[in-house]
């Protein structure tokens, strides 16, 4: 069960430090679920690049020392821009292997107390360096080459990705805890400038600094401390080759694939049984690529069902209504635990102006890198 | 060696250690051997389907360019 759930802003923070972000974000959580830090039984941290971004390392325990988590096991997750999500899991699998009571997971990054191209160098590192780094490979490089193959098989176009840049940015701006909370038009997305052929600045996700938390709790100890939990029904983490010309096939990701179908097959559910998504579009081409491999589309027609509104707040499957990455913020390490914050709040119908009309069964899910790690979790109402 | 472009793209926002030379194009490469490579692209822009030629590694990395551009 989620018992609680927390997120700061995310934003360009210049005078917060990656621990304070962190540590109000636990608060958060703590408070939602109701219970005190000494009640907590373990700790785990997602975080990508604490130590390139700001120097520090040793990352559990500096942040939850802290927060009153103290003498307890701190465990820092990383994978990529899954770090997220791969703590969550970490997390759900020692609550659902009896070993806690209360465990708390968050997840941080604090990102824009570098320069960009900086940035994008510590970013790259979430590639295979020997062979994509050192050719000046960026990670928006990497999606752009999934972007042209894409348009190059199943004839996705410009006006498609930036459909879905353009519905994000519509969404975060009806999110106070967005990073980017601007309306842009078709025109502005597609005349942005060029990050890597085909994408543009609109095409991509923000640099951000930002924490998410949530406490997990089994049950039986969740009852009769709040009535708003929210049930974890599967938790599925998967792997693949991290360099993408390793990949037989980059219009796709193998992990996200597998990793939707084991979920499914555990929560026993469908694609078409899940309400409302929210999934990592790192790039505009990532949502439309994820809306096929977690089977809400055909394959290949990803792009048009952005276009037609398909996945809008009131669409036929909402993806990211809260803005995604795009126009929430892509605070790295924070991403997958604040996706499963905002999927909790859309189950609960407390998310306010982004919140969806159907909130049955929700689905989030983490891509590290260029989809060598995915998380793939389903929630659901009691 | 020659291979066909499978994927590419131009970059202009590089890392730190690559500024001075964007943009440069990079591009995934199903080569004649049957492996598929990662790399830099010289002189003229390349598309998918393109043949290439690799000229030279340099620091580890295939260097190709466009196989009917060759001078």
């Amino acid at each position: 069960m989620v018992l609680g759930a927390g997120k700061t802003a995310f934003g360009a923070f210049p005078d917060r430090s990656l621990r304070s972000l962190a540590v109000e974000a636990i608060e958060h959580a703590l408070h939602d679920a109701n219970i005190v830090p000494s009640q907590a039984d373990a700790f785990y941290l997602g975080n990508f690049a604490g130590a390139p971004f700001t120097g520090q390392n040793h990352l559990a325990p500096y942040v939850a020392s802290h927060a009153g988590l103290n003498g307890i096991p701190c465990t820092r997750v990383e994978n990529a821009c899954a770090s997220g999500g791969s703590a969550f899991y970490q997390a759900w699998q020692a609550v659902g292997a009896g070993l806690y009571d209360f465990v708390v997971v968050a997840g941080v990054e604090k990102m824009t107390s570098q320069a960009t191209p900086k940035v994008a160098e510590i970013l790259a590192g979430a590639g295979d360096m020997a062979t994509e780094g050192a050719c000046g490979a960026t990670f928006p490089s990497l999606f752009a080459m999934i972007a042209r193959r894409h348009m190059y098989e199943f004839g996705t176009t410009r006006e498609q990705l930036a459909s879905v840049a353009v519905k994000n940015h519509a969404n975060g701006a009806r999110n106070p805890l967005a990073h980017m909370r601007k309306e842009i038009t078709l025109e502005q997305a597609l005349a942005g400038k060029v990050v890597a052929e085909p994408l543009t600045i609109y095409d991509c996700s923000l640099i951000s600094d930002g924490a998410a938390a949530l406490v997990l709790a089994p049950l039986e100890r969740a009852r009769g401390l709040s009535n708003r939990f929210a049930k974890i029904l599967t938790v599925v983490q998967t792997s693949d080759h991290v360099a993408l010309a390793e990949k037989r096939d980059i219009t796709a990701f193998p992990a996200v694939v597998a990793a939707a179908r084991q979920a499914y097959d555990k929560a026993s559910v469908g694609p078409q049984d899940i309400d409302f998504a929210e999934v990592h579009d790192c790039f505009t081409i990532a949502e439309i690529v994820a809306s096929e491999d977690l089977g809400f589309v055909a394959k290949g027609d990803g792009g048009r069902f952005a276009e037609a509104g398909c996945s809008a707040r009131n669409g036929k499957i909402p993806i990211n209504s809260t803005g995604g990455l795009k126009a929430k913020g892509h605070p790295v390490g924070a991403t997958g635990v604040a996706q499963v914050c905002d999927v909790v709040a859309q189950l609960r119908g407390e998310a306010a102006d982004c919140q969806v009309p159907r909130r049955r069964i929700g689905l989030a899910q983490n891509l590290g890198g260029s989809g060598a790690t995915c998380v793939v979790s389903i929630l659901g109402n009691v | 060696m020659t291979g066909i472009v499978y994927s590419e793209t131009v970059i202009f926002l590089a890392p730190a250690d690559f500024v001075n030379e964007a943009p440069y194009q990079i591009a995934i490469v199903d080569l004649d051997n049957g492996k598929r490579e990662t790399g830099r692209m010289i002189e003229d822009r390349v598309s998918i389907g393109d043949r290439v030629t690799l000229c030279e590694h340099r620091n580890g990395v295939p260097v190709f360019k466009k196989s009917n551009a060759v001078r």
